[in-house]
């Protein structure tokens, strides 16, 4: 393939929960792999899926659409949705490290890979990380924390690269 | 199951979306132009994906193929 049909994807990835954290990267890893440069802006709560140690969780709380499932037993054990309630999903201490650990183990049991897995093939096939200098300042966060060939920049830099994309999503 | 003939093969049975994707163009980078991956995928879903990136990229599926639980791909290096 020629450059010039060579085609440009720019992504805003703006949550940090587990669940969330999947769709940049899948995108990102995939658009590598079909070719096209990626460019992956990290803001507000998505910067912190740049750290060298990602510690994503998944919020049961006020995500009601979330479906409670058991990542272990029969089949149809595992396929019951457990109607519990949202303000017991937020109260109970541990629940969101339980709910976290059984999304993880439910996405192994499928052959789905970790985060860690899809931004190292990210990072391998030559995607840009670009890391939010304002959010950096905000939450005190400092550029050594964050994996190697981050990009430090603005809205503005974004803006540059976003602006000859052919696909811009905000994540 | 045709009989065509491959230089290396691939399994990515049991791997989800987009690992199978992934893993195969990790395998064409390492190939030579003209020489043929076969790749063994479970997702159903890699039928339309794996044509989909195929298209892209430029490499040729010379044949696809379901035998219920295994998906069966001959991908020639574009």
């Amino acid at each position: 393939m020629n450059n010039n049909d060579q085609k440009r994807m720019a992504l805003i990835a703006s949550k940090g929960t587990l669940d969330w954290a999947y769709p940049p990267f899948i995108l990102a890893s995939t658009a590598a792999a079909m070719d096209m440069e990626v460019g992956v802006f990290f803001t507000f709560y998505g910067l912190t899926l740049l750290n060298k140690e990602i510690d994503a969780k998944v919020a049961p709380h006020t995500n009601p659409a979330m479906p409670m499932k058991m990542p272990f037993g029969p089949k149809g054990f595992q396929n019951i949705e457990w109607p519990i309630p949202n303000v017991l999903m937020g109260n109970v201490p541990g629940f969101e490290t339980m709910a976290t650990s059984f999304m993880k183990k439910t996405f192994k049991n499928k052959g789905v890979a970790t985060i860690e897995e899809l931004r190292a093939i990210c990072i391998e096939s030559g995607v840009k990380m670009f890391g939010c200098q304002m959010t950096m300042d905000v939450f005190g966060f400092e550029q050594e924390q964050f994996v190697g060939g981050t990009d430090i920049a603005g809205a503005a830099s974004f803006l540059e690269f976003a602006a000859t994309a052919d696909i811009t999503l905000f994540v | 199951m045709s009989d065509i003939n491959f230089d290396q093969k691939l399994d990515c049975r049991g791997l989800s979306c987009p690992l199978p994707v992934l893993k195969t163009k990790k395998a064409i980078d390492e190939m030579t132009v003209g020489t043929v991956l076969k790749m063994v995928s479970t997702d159903p879903g890699s039928k339309n994906d794996v044509t989909a990136w195929a298209k892209r990229t430029g490499n040729e599926i010379l044949a696809a193929e379901n035998d219920g639980t295994d998906f069966v791909y001959f991908i020639k290096k574009g």
